[in-house]
């Protein structure tokens, strides 16, 4: 018999059809009766106090049914660091100051959106303004303008990492390198807006469809900021239109939208515009890092210290989980002997930052990979070398920090040196370069503070074989459902078809902790393999009498099959033997449960992927415009699920991350954003896209469902790494400032010939 | 604002409808008519979620009044599917992955369909002209590539329904 029978098959997305034929209906799609219309008003000044806001007018505009302040608030000052009370530092109505432009001040529920956005005008608001603060290396002086009475100096969170004994090692060093970088900021774009419709009921009960990452999230977060019973608020998010770190948190979409219901006790939908979605949603943390680290001749690395200056923006939001990541990640995927790590996030008057897809660790590892090319370059070492050298293997531990169980990224510099090789003498003004990379595989991160499992599962199988499969995770594009219901679909022995999964309800969903950290499939999957393995055993019990095993399990169930091991011809259909289990059992159901949470598996995460990436690119000279011709990418990802989703994955992390390397950037004229719309702010096309290959490392992972780890949020991590290193071996300058623009390489040239003529 | 009589096919069945004259053709599709298929990203015209066929041209449904389309016929994405048959693009849509969260799906299949309508045969380039509007956020486009690729190879048969 086959290992597997679903694990590794190519499966259509279980979503698909509902998909491809328009019929998913997203929170964008929900219409409820006697709905309202709902639109935010939000600051114009990046630092100001309210003085007075009166919405006299506003609410006596016909048509106009609700108008809300941060009056109409318990004034509570939220965050998903729970555990931790200075980090809840958001009013998502502001009351008395406002501290970024585009922070919401008021909002407005009416019979149609042009009456709401109409009225939104007939709000007066008095504000006094303050001097502001935009850059996180001027916040950070004395004397700049105070962001937030408890942070002094505008310090919002410091994290420090640090092993072996760092100053001995480099003064043991033979050669040390030192550099500054600049990360710009991203915005996540997900297709689909944040959105919310809010349904208050006189029974008192909240009903909030959303977009988001965590329903669970979402629910508690609401519950806490308007004084309600958990389970008297209900997230419902059956389908969302893209995350990628941007809807785990609370939006002002959902709670402006529950705020005007419980007002006037109809529904309310909210969607915000894109120019918002630009402006006043979170992004990803601009970074400015400075890195030495020290090395033998022989490039054996020896010590490492990195220091990150973040721009927090307004609000603590994800941004701690940020600068610790991002930290961890820059000593990543290698073995530095010491590393010392000083990261300070500080508050300034700018849309908060926070997470995005790779949390910190995509600016680290463009830091660390540029400069180990650099480095390379000095010692006269094969980039692929130097980094072979100095890889993380199977087993090793990072003091204090992580154990590394599985770890396939020698395997992953051997695939990308063939191909390398395999493209010969390149054209002139091309080059290819390379960058190293692993991620974790489900954030151990419990800020939350939630005495929940971090996954959980439950399966109910009926009286046709047909298995309901109840997940907390939630599917915003990544496809953990399909994941998951080939997870249960193989443990059970089953088929896809027999799974109907059920998700994106708090009603009736465990809980998860969601979409982030790259949890689902190891943390999801395993609860959801746990409760499969129950549900089997159950069903093996009453098999047993049929098939006289020596002890139960000696038999197993595959692709309906309920057999003995030794002799697979020897069996019971998997349907005769549900309908005798339900039958033996009175008739009851036959329910099984699954939970996963970590044991003891260090701070980060339980399990690491890990993967080389190579980035052939063409520069020309003339105008130092990029164009990507090919990437490569070897990958561990442990145990494949589904290739058509991993190899989704990460052709999407390519465009994203590419993105993230030489298109996207979001520039500021005193806190305000100058491109929010997709005209000016440039996402990949296709017609930007390189070739993408990938080479498929198989591992496998101890902790992990059938040897599986994260294969969707890692891939974002080396691509502008990558494409900085190709640019610097086809043109010989190194751009050390994200995005590398025509412009920045075209100065770097001629900063060059200066240089060359002299 | 007086309410004008619009009359519009959309995907074969004709419509009498009485709308506000600046309304968009997507919103009287998603609004009036139910079809919430056909998404917006951005309202503006830069994104293309919200491509529809009007009169077999590939047109952005949010920057056409619906007063634009009186008594024309229109192609929304519930229209490629026949009697619960899923069209050679769809199929292929699910077989390549071509698709993540889904959202700028109908808009992609709608912009395909006009392509392949025009140019039953195109090259890898032309493909990658033919939807260079559209956004996907997700996929990093190859796949839909690949998808519309080998519908266009003849892969995909409209027979096979």
């Amino acid at each position: 018999m086959k290992k597997y029978n679903v694990i590794n098959t190519p499966v259509h997305n279980i979503d698909g059809i509902a998909k491809v034929t328009g019929r998913a209906r997203y929170t964008f799609d929900i219409s409820l009766p006697h709905m309202l219309h709902g639109k935010i008003l939000r600051s114009p000044y990046a630092h100001a106090k309210i003085l007075n806001i009166s919405v006299i007018k506003a609410e006596s505009l016909p048509g106009v049914k609700a108008v809300v302040t941060g009056q109409d608030t318990l004034g509570i000052k939220q965050g998903i660091w729970r555990r931790y009370k200075e980090l809840c530092d958001e009013e998502i109505l502001a009351r008395d100051k406002v501290r970024y432009i585009g922070e919401p001040v008021a909002a407005v529920a009416a019979i149609d959106e042009d009456k709401a956005e109409e009225a939104l005008d007939l709000i007066e608001v008095e504000y006094e303004p303050l001097p502001a603060v935009f850059e996180q290396l001027e916040a950070i002086k004395e004397g700049a303008p105070l962001i937030h009475e408890h942070a002094e100096r505008n310090i919002n969170v410091t994290r420090h990492i640090e092993w072996g004994d760092v100053d001995e090692a480099f003064r043991a060093a033979d050669y040390i390198r030192e550099d500054w970088f600049r990360c710009s900021s991203q915005a996540h774009v997900c297709m689909e807006t944040h959105c919310a419709v809010a349904s208050y009921t006189p029974e008192g009960k909240l009903t909030v469809y959303t977009s988001t990452q965590s329903h669970y999230y979402i629910q508690v977060l609401l519950a806490w900021i308007l004084g309600m019973r958990e389970n008297d608020v209900r997230v419902i998010s059956r389908y969302t239109g893209g995350g990628f770190g941007s809807k785990f948190e609370l939006d002002s979409a959902q709670f402006c939208s529950s705020l005007l219901s419980m007002k006037v006790c109809k529904p309310v939908k909210i969607v915000l515009s894109r120019e918002e979605e630009f402006m006043a949603t979170k992004r990803r943390t601009p970074m400015f890092y400075y890195l030495r680290s020290g090395v033998k001749k022989d490039g054996s690395f020896l010590a490492k210290e990195a220091r990150v200056f973040t721009e927090g923006g307004a609000y603590t939001a994800m941004g701690a989980t940020a600068l610790y990541l991002t930290g961890f990640f820059q000593a990543f995927p290698y073995v530095w002997p010491s590393y010392r790590y000083d990261g300070y996030r500080v508050y300034t008057n700018t849309a908060p930052t926070s997470a995005m897809r790779g949390f910190g660790a995509p600016q680290a590892i463009f830091c660390a990979e540029t400069q180990i090319d650099l480095i390379a370059d000095e010692l006269g070492i094969d980039p692929i070398e130097l980094r072979r050298k100095n890889v993380m293997y199977p087993g090793y531990e990072v003091p204090g920090q992580a154990y590394i169980q599985s770890c396939g990224i020698n395997q992953c510099l051997d695939k990308v040196e063939e191909w390398i090789k395999s493209r010969g003498e390149l054209p002139p003004n091309r080059g290819i370069g390379i960058a190293a990379y692993g991620f974790m595989s489900g954030g151990i991160f419990n800020w939350f503070d939630t005495p929940y499992a971090f996954s959980s599962a439950v399966i109910q199988i009926n009286i046709d074989g047909k298995v309901d499969l109840y997940v907390g995770s939630q599917d915003m594009g990544q496809g953990s459902n399909t994941t998951m219901a080939m997870i249960c679909a193989e443990e059970l022995g089953v088929r896809v078809e027999d799974i109907r999964l059920h998700m994106g309800d708090t009603e009736n969903c465990p809980v998860d902790l969601g979409a982030w950290g790259s949890r689902e499939t190891l943390m999801q999957g395993n609860a959801v393999k746990m409760a499969a393995s129950d549900a089997k055993r159950q069903l093996l019990e009453f098999a047993a009498a049929k098939l006289s095993p020596n002890i139960v399990y000696d038999m197993d169930i595959k692709d309906r099959w309920i057999h003995l091991i030794a002799r697979p011809e020897r069996g019971i259909s998997y349907f005769d033997i549900v309908k005798e289990a339900i039958r033996g059992k009175d008739g009851q159901p036959i329910i099984a449960r699954g939970h996963y949470t970590p044991h003891r598996k260090g701070m980060i995460s339980p399990a690491y992927s890990f993967g080389v990436q190579a980035v052939e690119a063409e520069v020309d000279p003339d105008t130092g415009k990029i164009s990507l011709k090919n990437c490569v990418t070897a990958h561990d990802c442990g145990q494949v699920i589904n290739p058509i989703g991993v190899k989704g994955q990460l052709e999407g992390a390519i465009a994203m991350a590419a993105g993230y390397g030489f298109t996207e950037d979001l520039p500021m004229d005193e806190g305000k954003i100058l491109n929010p719309n997709l005209v000016d702010y440039k996402i990949l096309r296709t017609t930007e896209m390189p070739e993408t290959n990938v080479f498929e490392v198989e591992t496998y992972e101890p902790e992990g469902p059938f040897g599986a780890k994260e294969a969707g949020e890692g891939l974002t991590n080396p691509t502008a790494g990558a494409l900085g290193n190709a640019v610097y071996h086809a043109t010989g300058v190194s751009i050390k400032g994200l995005p590398i623009t025509p412009e920045k390489v075209l100065a770097a040239l001629k900063e060059k010939n200066k240089k060359k003529k002299k | 604002m007086e309410k004008k009589l619009l009359r519009i096919t959309v995907n074969n069945e004709y419509h009498e409808l009485y709308i506000k004259p600046k309304k968009l053709l997507v919103e009287v599709l998603r609004d009036e008519l139910g079809l919430t298929g056909t998404k917006r990203g951005c309202n503006t015209g830069a994104c293309h979620a919200c491509t529809v066929l009007l009169n077999g041209e590939s047109v952005k449904s949010c920057s056409v009044l619906a007063m634009q389309a009186d008594g024309a016929q229109v192609s929304t994405v519930e229209g490629l599917q026949d009697k619960g048959k899923l069209s050679p693009l769809q199929r292929s849509f699910l077989d390549h992955g071509a698709y993540q969260c889904g959202f700028c799906t109908s808009g992609m299949l709608m912009s395909a369909t006009a392509l392949l309508n025009k140019n039953p045969d195109p090259t890898k380039e032309d493909i990658k002209e033919g939807i260079h509007g559209n956004l996907c956020r997700c996929t990093g486009y190859n796949s839909i590539i690949r998808a519309i690729k080998a519908v266009a190879e003849g892969k995909y048969k409209e027979d096979d329904r």
